[in-house]
């Protein structure tokens, strides 16, 4: 069975994330291509390819930007949108655009330090309290329960704040201290459901060590959590970092998109001099869209059922379109008969006030 | 019961990691601001209100941090929060009283409002997955991942600044005569429409994505399937059957956004100027005014795992398996 098999098998009967044997004896190159199936769908690609663009102007903001962020035009202050100024310009004259590219750096870097470090936390207290068991477990769930209840940005704007001059690493570390709890605990719940899977405990039986148990056989299918924790954090990250910076706790030579919005807000650019303040909003949303994109295809390749979802329900009502009433349900093992419109509410007997008992909690 | 004792253990649990990391904040701090403030106004402050700064900020070092951990703690026991430097040294506890109601009214009523449209609108984008509904899908993604603060920003410069439909700021009229009558009560309304409907178009989004998705789910269920071949309306199986098992996930998610939310709202309150909790923390951020800063994180996460708890409260009464013996 390969990766791309199940991910292309439309059955929804597969609870949670595929889990499976690490395949071994296969040529690595296929193996690795494989571990990125889960964004080979419409809606990854999409954010990926968006994200994928911001990391271009970030890369090269040097050769893109028409000029320096700082740059003053004193000829042309406040002004609109121009072939001179794509973006207009500021109070002080600089070029909207350029800020805007050269900002994008501060918030990738940001962004992407937050989450790979808020992953590593994640991925280490996460699986560890999902594969131990007893009290060492339950503490290790209790810290990261408490850590997703306290109120990050008061919390980081607080921390920030007693700093004069916070470094990079120092806000990114803070975000993601504050940021890693979602995925610890998802973590947790799918590693201790894999705990008992066969292919773990035959791993077990043959006496491989810990570590290998760990890091060949679990984080293989944990894969698909990873990725979507770290996108959920860099998300976070973002909106928090520019969050900050518009409050002013960053100092301002720390320039990202946040960095524009606060200086739009203390110049008095609202509301008249909408090409200050709206691109760099729209450009965080974009971003933040794109990433979420990413994780719906994630999401999707994790749980079939969102993704045959769409197209089920498209074809059960054409089928009843065209052959009466009678749809047989391609997904559930059961064929219904639908009633379509339903003629009767039907008595309220005692089965109706049976509550089905419903999905698996998420706890 | 078993699963009422569990959460109050973690209530506790989470209350006394807030109160420690609140005491050891001052203390990993750089510099000494505290002691610097007192010195300056050596004679203005009272004995007491320095021997509780003291205490508050571990200013007292001849003393074991034990020994200074419970004397911190019997202070806050006795709701003594320090004094406020940017608010003339009046008690921590009564300026954050003041600012309270503001922020629970305004973002407690937003926020419940948002969750319960975004919900309804979500279960209904899944009943009906496939069809033109799901067009709903990526504006909803969209506008979740629009700051709260430049939401704010672009609905003022709209309906207040270029429409003057609502005013821009602050809770209520300068004039205004503070009291429960019909026109102060109007006026709050009109002055809390705007930051209301920020909360509610920034958050939104998120709850019908997370109940759209859990409908999704529970849809294959076989119960559903029965409920249909039973011939029960589509309003019943709906609302009766899959939205009421795909709620309890979205009370869940619910319940730990708040700390999310409170923070995006937070500085929210400082765009549209609104005299709540999250200005008074932005303000006293500028002032560094440490002791009211760390009032404020303590008391907005005390706020948090209160609505934490009504939120158990909700998913208790949806849910009849929590409330029986052993599970």
């Amino acid at each position: 069975m390969t990766d791309s098999t199940v991910a292309a098998t439309p059955a929804p009967a597969v609870p949670g994330a595929p889990g499976r044997p690490a395949a071994t004896g296969r040529n690595p190159v296929r193996r690795f291509l494989d571990s990125f199936a889960m964004f080979r769908n419409g809606k990854s690609i999409t954010g990926l390819g968006i994200l994928g663009f911001f990391v271009l102007v970030a890369v090269f903001s040097d050769v893109l930007a028409p000029y320096g962020p700082l740059d003053k035009d004193f000829d042309a202050l406040r002004r609109p949108p121009s072939w001179a100024h794509l973006l207009g310009t500021t109070h002080m004259g600089e070029d909207v655009l350029s800020q805007l590219i050269y900002g994008t750096r501060g918030v990738l870097i940001v962004g992407f330090a937050a989450g790979v470090i808020a992953t590593v936390v994640a991925v280490v207290v996460g699986v560890t309290s999902g594969y131990i068991s007893g009290v060492g477990s339950e503490v290790l769930s209790a810290l990261t329960n408490v850590f997703l209840v306290l109120p990050a940005l008061p919390l980081v704007i607080i921390v920030a704040s007693q700093y004069d001059d916070p470094s990079l690493w120092l806000i990114s570390a803070v975000l993601a201290i504050t940021g890693w709890a979602w995925g610890g605990r998802v973590l947790r719940a799918q590693t201790m459901s894999l705990r008992n899977r066969d292919f773990v405990r035959a791993a077990r039986a043959y006496g491989e060590p810990i570590w290998r148990i760990i890091a060949v056989e679990m984080l293989p299918n944990l894969t698909a959590i990873i990725a979507s924790s770290f996108v959920g954090t860099v998300t976070a990250a973002i909106l928090g970092l520019t969050t900050l910076a518009f409050i002013g706790v960053i100092p301002i030579s720390n320039l990202n998109w946040g960095t524009i919005l606060f200086w739009a807000q203390q110049n008095g650019a609202f509301p008249d001099f909408w090409w200050w303040y709206v691109p760099a909003g729209l450009c965080i949303a974009v971003l933040g869209t794109a990433l979420s994109l990413v994780n719906f295809g994630i999401d999707e390749y994790v749980n079939p059922r969102l993704r045959s979802a769409g197209d089920l329900a498209r074809a059960r009502r054409r089928a009843r379109r065209t052959s009466g009433i009678r749809v047989a349900r391609g997904s559930a093992s059961a064929t219904a008969v639908r009633r379509d419109p339903p003629t009767s509410t039907g008595p309220a007997n005692a089965t109706d006030d049976g509550h089905p008992t419903g999905p698996e909690e998420i706890r | 019961m078993r699963f009422l004792l569990n959460r109050a253990g973690f209530y506790l649990l989470t209350a006394w990691a807030a109160i420690t990391i609140n005491f050891f904040l001052p203390r990993m701090m750089k510099g000494d601001p505290v002691s610097a403030y007192l010195l300056k106004n050596q004679g203005r402050v009272s004995p007491e209100a320095i021997d509780s700064l003291k205490v508050l900020f571990g200013l007292d070092e001849s003393r074991p941090l034990w020994l200074q951990y419970v004397d911190y703690l019997r202070l806050l026991v006795q709701g003594d929060l320090g004094r406020s430097f940017s608010k003339g040294l009046a008690p921590v506890a009564d300026v954050i009283a003041t600012a309270l109601p503001w922020t629970v009214g305004l973002v407690g009523i937003a926020t419940v409002l948002s969750f319960v449209l975004g919900t309804i609108t979500g279960a209904v984008i899944g009943w009906r997955r496939g069809s033109r509904a799901d067009y709903v899908v990526p504006f909803a993604t969209f506008f979740s991942t629009v700051p709260y603060f430049w939401m704010g920003l672009i609905i003022i410069a709209v309906f207040a600044s270029t429409l003057g439909w609502f005013p821009a700021s602050h809770a209520y009229d300068k004039g205004a005569d503070p009291g429960l009558t019909f026109q102060f009560i109007g006026d709050v309304i009109r002055h809390g429409t705007l930051p209301a409907i920020t909360i509610i178009i920034s958050s939104l989004g998120g709850w019908i994505l997370g109940m759209r998705n859990m409908m999704i789910t529970v849809l294959d269920e076989d119960y559903v399937t029965v409920a249909q071949a039973k011939g029960l309306s589509s309003r019943r199986v709906l609302f009766d059957y899959a939205a009421r098992n795909a709620v309890l996930p979205q009370l869940s998610s619910f319940a730990l956004a708040l700390g999310f939310i409170v923070g995006g709202t937070l500085v929210m309150e400082l765009v549209f100027s609104y005299p709540g909790v999250g200005k008074l923390l932005l303000d006293a951020t500028t002032a560094k005014d440490y002791p009211l800063m760390q009032g404020l994180f303590l008391v907005i996460t005390l706020a948090v795992l209160v609505a934490n708890i009504l939120a158990d409260l909700a998913y208790a009464a949806l849910d009849p398996r929590t409330r029986q013996m052993g599970v």
